[in-house]
């Protein structure tokens, strides 16, 4: 909602765009690789994935512009690496907030601060702030600026038929008519109201959370570094929870928790916002006035689908899974989940991989949203205690915590682990004995190499080989795999505890899929097969 | 511990729940539960207590006498 006089997208800092709808109708219903539903962040980190492969796509939206108000703004260490390797990131860069610590407050006295881990060998900060708004629109740009994806605006998807072996059909409807699209695949990244997940008739089960949060962004001239701030049993919210966000553009986004009695109706007329926002500003110590933007209500909810393919469809992003935001993981895991399903459709529509490689993208991307759902849960129940035992302990916690660390540890949201694919199928249990580096189903590290990072030096498939490495020339020439030789002594071998002919096999996405101590040709094609039902010979 | 140090330690939380009073005791309880758990420094010892002490609660009726 928007402060009366102001319309629905009258934004004090961002200019939306107004997309037409296709003008042209002759070439619209020729059949395309991959039709992707959705344009917001997910469905276009998906076109452009593709497209990195060369692989063509349609992204239909029903839309006329971007998504609007406030919705997510922490983009993490991983997302910034799927953001670098689609090719979007210089934007990104310039724009967005990076940000390492939090800091908790219980009446009004700070009792934790945290740091996310991070230091100078890291490429990428562990999170950074942007609005949705600038995020859709730098993916737009890139999608936009390549010749393999086609945009569709207000076209809306009104019917679907899976012929399982022989494609999908979609029915589309714009402003001219409708028409039927052939696509071999479809990605549904059309959001919590997925109507994709409606036409093939699922639902997202899950749990609903008690705490109900208005969440107002507003503009300031507000002198505080980009810190997570949350603020506990506030004399502004007595009993309940605040949390400020700095992001671009002087914008601040404050969320605050309602009491039982307060009704969504009653809390979110203009005149209650604004008292509130008033409170929390006093209680932050600024007094220098600010501009309300927009608001809106939101309680918590852990909801997913059971399997994430249906068919020929895939569900990425919010069609998925919803998560609650405190874990600041519901575009983060979109974003992978669009780089998990980008890279392995890629394969098989390139020829390098069976279809059996697409069978792993459940586990991997609902095992994600399951260990978000434990964290999040955690973390939910912490900042908005579900009954009157959890919020008893909670308190004793925080009044603890004011003078004991070990209990102002319990406020830590831990957001930045990062989940690890150890139970995939395309994880290759150890043979041979590692004392360090990354165990198959964890994420790459990223040391530095030459004057940059390894992940630069990384495009899709590779193999690390370490030392000399003689005798595996043959690796070379294996369409869609990258052989990068490495030499002992540096940070890299450090980083992959290696030795002489040490060898890791590396996911496009920067998961590690197996290792060995003393590689040879036929057990890395071996591996190749059994892992992603790889089809590409030497 | 002696039989005298419980006892010191007995008197001591009967002091204090008076003196924090019936509408803050439960959470006083709450926080020296995790506090002592802390300086326990035995997870399993602490789950023991938490479970064991369920037993034998009275009722309410009991209570109100």
């Amino acid at each position: 909602m928007r402060p009366a006089g102001r319309a629905e997208l009258d934004s004090l800092y961002f200019d939306y765009p107004h997309f037409d709808p296709p003008s042209a109708r002759e070439q619209s219903a020729d059949p395309v690789p991959v039709a992707i539903v959705g344009a917001g962040p997910v469905g276009l980190t998906a076109a452009l994935a593709l497209a990195r492969q060369g692989v063509r796509s349609v992204v239909l939206d029903a839309k006329s512009t971007f998504n609007d108000g406030s919705r997510a703004i922490c983009i993490s260490r991983s997302s910034f690496y799927i953001l670098d390797a689609i090719g979007a990131l210089p934007p990104f860069e310039r724009k967005a907030l990076p940000w390492t610590t939090g800091r908790s407050f219980y009446r009004g006295r700070q009792f934790l601060e945290f740091q996310m881990p991070d230091n100078a060998a890291e490429r990428f900060r562990p999170m950074y702030n942007l609005q949705q708004q600038h995020i859709e629109r730098y993916l737009w740009e890139a999608a936009a600026a390549s010749p393999l994806i086609e945009l569709r605006w207000q076209s809306e998807v009104i019917g679907l038929e899976d012929r399982d072996d022989a494609g999908i059909t979609l029915k589309v409807r714009d402003p001219n008519g409708a028409y039927e699209l052939q696509a071999e695949w479809a990605l549904a990244a059309d959001g919590a109201r997925s109507a994709m997940r409606r036409l093939k008739g699922l639902r997202l089960e899950g749990e609903n959370y008690e705490g109900r949060y208005v969440i107002a962004d507003i503009r300031m001239a507000h002198d505080y570094p980009t810190v997570r701030r949350a603020l506990f049993d506030p004399a502004c919210r007595p009993g309940g929870t605040v949390l400020i966000h700095k992001q671009p553009d002087d914008i601040w986004r404050i969320d605050y928790q309602l009491a039982p009695d307060e009704t969504n109706e009653a809390a979110t007329t203009e005149s209650e916002v604004r008292r509130n926002v008033d409170a929390v500003l006093g209680e932050v110590g600024h007094d220098g006035g600010y501009e309300l933007e927009w608001w809106s209500v939101y309680s918590a909810n852990t909801l997913a689908l059971d399997d994430y393919r249906h068919g020929r469809v895939f569900f990425i992003g919010d069609s998925a899974h919803i998560v609650p935001i405190f874990g600041v993981r519901g575009l983060n895991n979109g974003f992978a989940d669009a780089e998990n399903i980008a890279w392995k459709l890629g394969w098989v529509l390139r020829g390098l991989a069976g279809p059996r490689l697409l069978d792993s993208y459940t586990p991997e991307r609902r095992g994600a949203t399951l260990d978000v759902f434990r964290n999040a849960s955690k973390s939910a129940s912490f900042m908005t205690p579900p009954s009157r035992g959890w919020r008893l302990m909670r308190d004793a916690a925080l009044s603890l915590a004011l003078t004991e660390p070990f209990a102002a540890e319990l406020a830590n949201p831990r957001q930045m682990t990062p989940y690890t694919y150890g139970e995939s199928p395309l994880a290759a249990a150890d043979r041979d004995a590692f004392d360090g580096g990354p165990p198959p189903g964890a994420v790459a590290p990223d040391p530095k190499v030459d004057d940059g990072f390894l992940s630069e030096k990384l495009g899709g498939a590779a193999v690390l080989l370490f030392g000399a490495s003689d005798g595996l020339e043959a690796l070379e020439g294996i369409q869609g795999l990258q052989v990068l030789r490495l030499p002992l002594g540096g940070e890299a071998a450090s980083a992959y505890d290696a030795r002489e002919g040490t060898a890791y096999l590396i996911r496009p996405d920067m998961y590690v899929a197996a290792r060995w101590r003393q590689v040879d040709v036929d057990s890395l094609l071996t591996a190749l097969r059994d892992l992603f039902d790889w089809r590409s010979a030497p | 511990m002696t039989p005298e140090d419980v006892e010191t330690v007995y008197e001591a939380l009967a002091r204090a729940l008076d003196e924090v009073g019936p509408s803050l005791s439960e959470i006083y309880l709450a926080k020296i539960s995790l506090a002592l758990a802390h300086r326990l420094g035995d997870v399993a010892a602490a789950l023991d207590i938490i479970e064991g002490c369920k037993a034998d609660l009275p009722t309410e009726s009991e209570r109100s006498i």
